[in-house]
Formats: structure tokens, sequence, C-alpha cells
């Protein structure tokens, strides 16, 4: 009889395949995964105590650092959250920027997660056609503001500067190279016949256990729950615009890459309308005081970021500086499912998993 | 999500009204959170019902000197690391709690940094121009 005895073994943190700095220490049997248990912290700078130091409007560059892949619609998110408390109003034509700056964003990034989770499983050619594409978006954002990756583009009140001469050319033309893109990408990776082998059937999350675990994003509505902060809550100029909510059957692997995948074609959607009606006017509300003091109170306000419910709940004291910022992450949350999903698996399924959680550790450790 | 709700309990009540509403079809745990307000540390859970499209705030207030609360990971799986990042940067004990560790900083920290009277020598100071 051969005696045998389970091993613990570190995944990460430097670890190409966990997306960040993630370390992951699995008790293996054999090479089924026992336990999994995820530690993070890796990352960590205290967002939330520099915020307290800095005024309102310094904080922006801040929220550029938390999930870095999608640093549009974190300013976004901030920005909304700050006007709420104050009772600043945005400028129609600033909505439709930040709509359509918000949505490229969300391709981007989603663009990034559908490439890495195809390498995950071996499949490169996907990773390298999905950054070419994500180079487009990219350099629309620099002729946009200058900046590759951390944009500070938004403001309270609307955005920094009007689009510039061209843009919108520029991303019609970008829309029409797109979207016969994405059916390749389909094909590429979806209808791949090993990637369907490896991420079928894997890491199956049951719609309550997403609820009460506060996942959110395309890893919730891969679970068949239709909840897109766009639609049930609708902010900024969101329910002017005509689109779906796609939603998956199984919550596993494959269901959390197709709802990325069909979210890319929705967001198409939505910047193809934006561009048409977007109204001329003014980008920036020229009543926000350059020194904001917002009243005594507290706030939270979320909207859909690419990774799910991005919220930010912020208290004011009445002087120039936030008493306490909370940034409600929900990469966090998705991350913390992995010690329920991933027990009796293989070890290679779980960088599959980790893949398919697009996990961004600049929001997750903060 | 339709109107916001915010209800402000007593500490010892938190278990209680956190299960009801969880039985009225508040299912999703979104998240929870602190703030220090000086004498007191403020305990906000926010909770959401996906089906009846609508939030509500718990809000709870536990003393200085005593920071101890029930914990919620016997209702929400998802309390689990949210209560654990409040132990970590404010320092509130979970009672209850299956794995009451630090989460974003080194098991070796000491204090909790989000505390309004934490010390750091090495923490910049900046100017008060505003």
């Amino acid at each position: 009889m051969i005696k045998t005895e389970e091993l613990y073994l570190n995944v990460g943190p430097q670890h190409p395949s966990t997306h960040g700095v993630l370390r992951v220490i699995v008790k293996l049997d054999g090479e089924r995964i026992v336990e999994a248990k995820p530690d993070i912290g890796y990352l960590h700078r205290n967002f939330e105590k520099i915020c307290e130091s800095r005024t309102y409007t310094q904080v922006i560059p801040f929220t550029d650092r938390l999930d870095y892949p999608s640093s549009m619609v974190n300013n976004l998110a901030y920005s909304m959250t700050v006007e709420k408390l104050a009772g600043i109003t945005v400028p129609k034509r600033a909505e439709y920027i930040r709509v359509i700056v918000a949505e490229l964003n969300r391709i981007a990034s989603h663009l990034l997660s559908f490439g890495a989770s195809g390498m995950d499983a071996g499949a490169f050619t996907i990773f390298l056609y999905c950054f070419r594409e994500r180079e487009f978006i990219v350099d629309l954002f620099e002729m946009l503001c200058g900046a590759r990756l951390t944009y500070n583009y938004l403001r309270f009140g609307g955005v920094s500067q009007d689009l510039p001469e061209g843009f919108i050319e520029k991303t019609k033309e970008f829309c029409n190279y797109f979207k016969p893109k994405i059916d390749e990408y389909e094909d590429f990776l979806l209808n791949n016949y090993i990637y369907s082998q490896r991420a079928k059937n894997v890491g199956i999350l049951k719609k309550e256990n997403a609820l009460s675990y506060g996942a959110s994003g395309p890893v919730l509505r891969a679970c068949g729950v239709k909840y897109d902060l766009r639609k049930d809550e609708p902010y900024s100029v969101y329910n002017e615009f005509d689109f779906d909510i796609p939603v998956g059957k199984n919550g596993d692997c494959w269901d959390r890459a197709k709802v990325r995948l069909e979210e890319m074609r929705q967001s198409v959607r939505i910047i193809e309308q934006a561009l048409e009606t977007i109204p001329d006017g003014e980008y920036l509300n020229s009543q926000v005081p350059r020194l904001l003091k917002p009243p005594v109170g507290d706030v939270y306000h979320h909207i859909e970021s690419p990774r799910g419910e991005l919220g930010f709940y912020i208290v004011s004291d009445g002087s120039s500086r936030p008493y306490r910022i909370k940034a409600r992450s929900p990469a966090f949350s998705n991350l913390s499912i992995i010690p329920l999903i991933s027990p009796g698996l293989l070890i290679a399924d779980l960088i599959i998993i980790i893949g398919s959680l697009d996990p961004c550790f600049g929001e997750i450790d903060r | 999500m339709g109107e916001e709700r915010i209800v402000e309990i007593k500490t010892e009540e938190l278990l209680k009204i956190a299960e009801e509403f969880k039985n009225k079809g508040y299912t999703y745990f979104s998240f929870m959170t602190a703030v220090d307000e000086k004498e007191k540390f403020s305990l906000c859970y926010r909770l959401s019902s996906l089906e009846n499209k609508n939030s509500i705030t718990i809000k709870v207030k536990i003393p200085r000197d005593n920071p101890v609360i029930d914990s919620l990971t016997s209702l929400w799986a998802g309390a689990n690391w949210q209560e654990r990042e409040v132990y970590d940067l404010f320092g509130i004990i979970f009672e209850g709690h299956p794995d009451l560790r630090r989460i974003l900083l080194p098991e070796y920290w000491e204090g909790h940094p989000l505390r309004k009277d934490y010390q750091d020598e090495r923490i910049t100071k900046r100017p008060d121009f505003y």
C-alpha cells in the first residue's frame, strides 16, 4: 500500500496566471483541491486613509489607481457620489461624453479579461488579438486626455475637456471595425473545443450563493440573475439608450466569458447610439467651486463597473476634505467565492476560475 | 433601486433585525463598513433585495472602549471578508466570526490605520492650505 499525504501548495503572489498579486494557499490531495485560501493585501496602500488627508478633487487621481483597467468608470463612480452629496448638476453633453468613455473603457476591460482567460487555458492567439483591439481604445483615450491608463478625465460637474476634433469619427470607425471582431472572438475562444472542455461545468456558482457573497457584475449575471445597475437603477443618461442585459445559465467559467463577450456587443450598441445623439453645449458645469465643501452628511452611490457593483460611501463633516471614504469593491466580493467553488476541482481548474472572476488587485487591496 | 431606507438600531438587536430583513427578501449582502466618530464607531450595513429592487442601510453605533458586535457571517457568507476588513482597519471585534484575522495588512501589523487617532511617523503631513 502506498502511503499518500496532503500537500500544501503556494500559488502566487508572483505568478503570471494570478492576474496580479494574488496568493492562494491550496491544500492538495494528489491533483485535487481540498481547500483553497486566498491571501490578499500585497498591493494594499490604504486608499481610504490617504483620501482623508486630501481634498475632494485631489481624490480623483487616486480612484484611477483602484481598478486600473477601467479608470474612467472609477472616476465616474466617485464623481457621481460627490455630485450627489453636494447637489451638483451635470450638463447633458458631459453626461453623454461620460457614457461614451465609460462604455469604451468597459470594452477595453472586458477585452483584457476575455483575452487573459483564454491565455490561462493555453490559447495564446486570442490574447494578442484582444490586445490589438484594446490598443485602438487606448489610443482614443490618449487623444482625449493624453493618458493611456490612468486618465483623471472626469471632474465634478462634467469632464476636464471637450471631445477633441475627429474623436467622434474615430470612435465610429472603431465601432464598425470592432463589431465583426466580436463574432471572430466567439469562434476563436467560446466555440473552441479545447476551451469549452476546460471551462464548461468548472467553478459553478449557484444563484443563492452568489447573492449571499455579494457577487456582482458578469459573475452574478452568469448565474442567471438579471441584475445590472445600468438598467435596474439607471444613472447618468443610460435610460435613453436601448440595450440588453446578457445573462448566463449555469454560472460556470464559460458562462462568465460568454457574458463578457455579449456585454461588449451591448456596449458598442450604446456607444453608437450616444455618438448619434450627442448634444452640443457645455462639457463642464462652470458653477462648481474650485474648493468644494459639501454639506454635512453621508451618501452612497453605486454604478455598474466592468467587474460589478462599484460604489463609494462618503461621509462629509462640512470641511474641504472627506471625513471617510469607503470604496465598495466588486472584485473583492467576487474573489471571496474562491474557497466555496474550488474544492474538488483540479489545480489547473483553479487558474481558469481565477481568470474568470477577473480580479483586479488595485481594487481588491485598495 | 427605488427608495433608500435607513434603519438605526441598538447593538444587541443587530442579529435579530438582520435575520428579519433576510427573511423579507434582502438576500444580497452589498457591503458593510465602519466610521470612526471619535467617541463611537458607527457601523453601516447595506442589504439589497434584487426582486423588489430596493435596498436598506442598517446603522448601529458601538462604544469605542468596547468595540464588540455580533458577526453576520451566519446569515450572509459575504460578511466574512467584509468583517475581516473592518477588524483589520478599525479593530472592531465580531463575535461568532469563524476566522477573524487581518486581511489586507500583514499579521504582524500593530494598530488599526483607519482609526482617527492612529499614529505612524511615516505618514507625511499634508500642508494645511485648504
